[in-house]
């Protein structure tokens, strides 16, 4: 069981004067093996929900709980994907994704498998010794979700993986990440402003309000996804066309609009 | 800044350069406005150059000087580096070794490396030791420095995602912040190559019994300005060599690890 739990969690930012009101009593729970995305304003805090799941920030008031185990660290069973890919320059992509075997101990006949295994499932395989600056965004984000998906993590944080790719990148890495959480479901927290990509990939999608962050909402996209068997097709604007799925999305958008206008 | 200009035009512009500040300092010795035991001509300093390849002076050839000289260089250099790179990496890292260390490195910096002969004299006579403790002096601050900062601005989404791989504190030196900080060393090599070999002449002045200084003062003792001179150009050469050579390592390291 790996859930994700906020527990009135309140995150300020600064001191005295200067001190800003960033994350206003966040209750929430991701259940195990659960898709949940987070869409909100710029600025609301939704990227400081994911760093405080990984460690990389600590609640003012509050905890955040992973598994039941309260987070105080980062750690590799919590493995974040981020905007900007933040692979090794220095590393090729093979090297990139055994850092975190390496820090395992495990052994290297093991870790040459896992790596294959991975670099085959996010169709790396000609590029394992290429270096970052040798690869395309979309190829530099999917050594990222490798290197994340290779620690074989509780749960995976991606902090708006898309947001830095082309268009059609894009769409691309929307239906690849959707055939992977079937392949090897995972509890996943998932930060976009897009609301369509988390309506597409999420269980649930959480809207926040403006700063101070708080949840708005939770909109349940799951139940609808099975109803409608939105599973039966390939490609995301086959999805995207759907009634079922256009009431949603125009649903968190005018939740979001709200927020914006106001 | 103004238009920049082609290599053969800048290169064509410094020639011009050279050939008038030796044009002034012909003139000023040929028309007798500076007397030669003052300031000897170009051509008497050229060919005293020259002639010291062969002809020993104060025991060695020109050459052999600039091996003794180099070869403690070396020695210096390299001290500075193996210590100063790891320490400034660990201080960047360490936030409780920066706060114990930082102040007292402070106030050591500023000391002149010249300031250190009577120390080096003290401890070590005119053995290797003395020359090496001073060029260490000079080329020790920058060493550090630069590491220093590499460690401490490196990208925090790096270090963010090392630690979220489960790297531990001697992981994350050598295989993050050590490469990151790559750029920002080499230059601090740099810097610490061209004031360890300042310092190393005003070393050799005073503390050694061979070496390009040594050379020199032993010149100015029966006043052969010509020699003085000559140990001068060698000295600027041998300078302007190896920083062109360590320009060229720089941008082979940084083609190697895909910067710029």
């Amino acid at each position: 069981m790996a859930s994700i739990r906020f527990d009135k969690v309140q995150k300020y930012f600064g001191r005295g004067e200067k001190r800003t009101h960033a994350l206003a009593n966040i209750d929430l729970e991701i259940r195990d093996r659960e898709f949940l995305a987070i869409v909100g304003p710029s600025g609301c805090g939704k990227t400081t929900c994911l760093r405080l799941v990984a460690g990389f920030e600590a609640a003012s008031e509050g905890a955040v709980s992973v598994a039941g185990k309260r987070v105080t660290e980062p750690g590799p069973d919590r493995a974040v994907v981020f905007q900007q890919f933040a692979l090794f320059p220095w590393k090729t992509a093979r090297g990139n994704i055994d850092l975190g075997l390496r820090n395992k101990r495990m052994g290297g006949e093991e870790r040459a498998k896992r790596i294959a295994d991975v670099l085959k499932l996010m169709n790396l395989d000609s590029h394992a010794d290429a270096f970052p600056h040798q690869l395309s965004g979309g190829m530099q984000q999917r050594v990222a979700i490798a290197r994340a998906y290779v620690l074989d993590p509780e749960v995976l944080l991606m902090d708006e993986p898309f947001g830095a790719l082309d268009a059609q990148t894009r769409v691309v890495m929307q239906e690849e990440l959707v055939r992977l959480a079937r392949v090897r479901p995972r509890t996943v927290l998932f930060i976009t402003h897009a609301v369509e990509e988390a309506v597409y990939l999420a269980d649930r999608v959480a809207v926040m309000t403006r700063r101070p962050g708080t949840i708005k909402e939770i909109v349940d996209v799951k139940s609808m996804r099975e109803a409608e068997d939105w599973n039966r097709f390939e490609r995301i604007e086959d999805v995207m066309d759907l009634d079922s799925f256009v009431h949603l999305r125009t649903r968190i958008w005018k939740s979001l609009r709200e927020e914006k206008d106001s | 800044m103004g238009p920049k200009l082609s290599r053969s035009d800048a290169l064509g512009l410094g020639g011009l350069g050279l050939a008038g500040f030796l044009g002034l300092w012909g003139a000023l010795s040929f028309f007798g406005i500076v007397p030669v035991e003052f300031l000897p001509s170009p051509f008497a300093v050229g060919s005293r150059f020259i002639d010291l390849f062969a002809e020993p002076f104060a025991g060695f050839t020109l050459p052999q000087h600039l091996g003794s000289s180099l070869l403690r260089y070396l020695y210096g250099v390299l001290l500075a580096a193996c210590i100063g790179i790891p320490l400034g990496l660990a201080m960047g890292w360490f936030h409780l070794l920066d706060d114990i260390v930082t102040p007292i490195f402070n106030g050591l910096r500023f000391i002149a490396p010249i300031a250190w002969v009577p120390f080096a004299a003290l401890w070590f006579g005119t053995g290797i030791g003395g020359p090496i403790l001073i060029i260490f002096a000079g080329a020790f601050p920058p060493c550090l420095i630069n590491a220093y900062r590499g460690a401490r601005f490196v990208e925090p989404r790096l270090v963010e995602a090392a630690r979220m791989l489960g790297t531990n504190h001697g992981r994350m030196l050598t295989e993050i912040l050590l490469p990151a900080s790559v750029p920002s060393i080499v230059a601090g090599l740099r810097v610490a190559a061209g004031l360890g070999w300042q310092s190393l002449v005003g070393a050799e002045l005073i503390v050694a019994s061979a070496g390009v200084g040594f050379m020199m003062v032993q010149a100015q003792a029966s006043v052969q300005t010509t020699t003085v001179m000559a140990g001068m150009v060698a000295i600027g050469l041998t300078g302007l060599a190896i920083d062109v050579a360590l320009r060229q390592g720089e941008r082979w390291l940084h083609n190697r690890l895909g910067l710029d």
